[in-house]
């Protein structure tokens, strides 16, 4: 077998295995990464939300926000667990189109 | 340690977008001139790992959250510049589809974990396993050194640029406007918690990977340069 596909299938086991990454903070209730919490977090960290912080933290509204789908935040880990997959798969898919199309135009001129 | 928009003020952003422009654009032509069209899967497989891997969230219990970034290993197989431009792709989807990261902070990030990142680590490796036979155990310690110290270098760099923040911008009467922790904070939480958990996570991940391509693909970690 080809180097390369054995990383294929290399990635493809980390796509099945993600949701491991959200199941295992959940379950030793480990909360958020530092520095990337919410406004309500904030809130109830330092006692009230930065001015410049309310402003800018809702700038963007990303399609599938923090790997879930919109609306199935109280749904439970085995839906989360499935949009967290399906995010992997959609989230590796663009990053491997993108990163061969940059790769594409970068060797154009050495062949 | 993917900072979301709102934690770093318009100078701090803007600062890293310009550091970031020439990076940017010396990764490219120096990219143009060492990769060959064979490697670009290799380039994609590279961005992929790193972009699965961040999701990987390793809880510390009852605290907070990190994960490794793979960064260390792309640049050890694929050579700095081009792993720069790997993780930059998988950031950059991170914060535009998934919302992890900002989008005014992506200059900040990027120059963290996709410049500072991949290359210190590919340097320490370089250092450590010079001359060293392309199946040695030096070559593996050298990987897991090489990801600990790289991530560590990158959680101090972000914990740096959250703790200017209330220095930089404040209201009249004190009250933070973007990130409201200190340097005497958020230096010792972000460099702490890496060097404590999350730092070992990166150190066993590239260590791993690479005593396993020694003994599947040699060929990979001989190429390994740019």
């Amino acid at each position: 077998m080809k180097v390369t596909t054995k990383l294929w299938i290399g990635l493809a086991i980390l796509i099945i295995l993600s949701p491991v990454g959200l199941i295992l903070p959940e379950h030793f209730k480990a909360g958020s990464a530092w520095g990337e919490w919410g406004a309500d977090e904030m809130q109830k960290l330092v006692g009230y939300i930065p001015q410049g912080l309310q402003k800018l933290a809702s700038l963007w509204s990303a399609p599938i926000p923090d790997y879930a789908f919109k609306g199935w935040e109280e749904k439970g880990l085995p839906h989360l667990s499935i949009a967290y997959t399906i995010s992997a798969i959609v989230g590796i898919g663009i990053t491997v189109v993108v990163m061969i199309l940059i790769g594409k135009a970068l060797t154009k001129k050495n062949n | 340690m993917h900072i979301p928009d709102g934690y770093l003020g318009p100078t701090t952003c803007g600062f890293f977008y310009v550091v970031m422009t020439p990076i940017w654009a010396i990764a490219s032509k120096v990219v143009k001139k060492t990769l060959n069209a064979k490697q670009v899967p290799l380039l994609a497989i590279g961005a992929a790992f790193s972009f699965v891997i961040m999701m990987f969230n390793v809880p510390i219990p009852g605290g907070t959250t990190g994960h490794a970034i793979g960064g260390v290993l792309v640049a050890i197989l694929l050579g700095p510049w081009a792993a720069s431009i790997a993780i930059t792709v998988a950031l950059v989807v991170q914060a535009l589809l998934f919302g992890d990261g900002g989008i005014t902070a992506i200059g900040a990030n990027c120059f963290n974990m996709a410049f500072v990142l991949p290359f210190a680590g590919y340097y320490i490796y370089k250092i450590i396993s010079y001359n060293a036979p392309i199946d040695s155990n030096r070559r593996v310690i050298a990987a897991g050194i090489a990801g600990y110290v790289g991530i560590n270098i990158a959680a101090a760099l972000a914990g740096l640029e959250f703790g200017i923040q209330p220095l930089l911008h404040h209201t009249a009467n004190g009250q933070a406007l973007y990130c409201p922790y200190g340097l005497n904070v958020a230096l010792p939480a972000m460099l702490g918690e890496h060097i404590l958990v999350f730092g070992w996570v990166e150190a066993i991940v590239t260590a791993l990977v690479i005593k396993y391509l020694q003994k599947q693909a040699p060929e990979l970690i001989e190429e390994g340069r740019a």
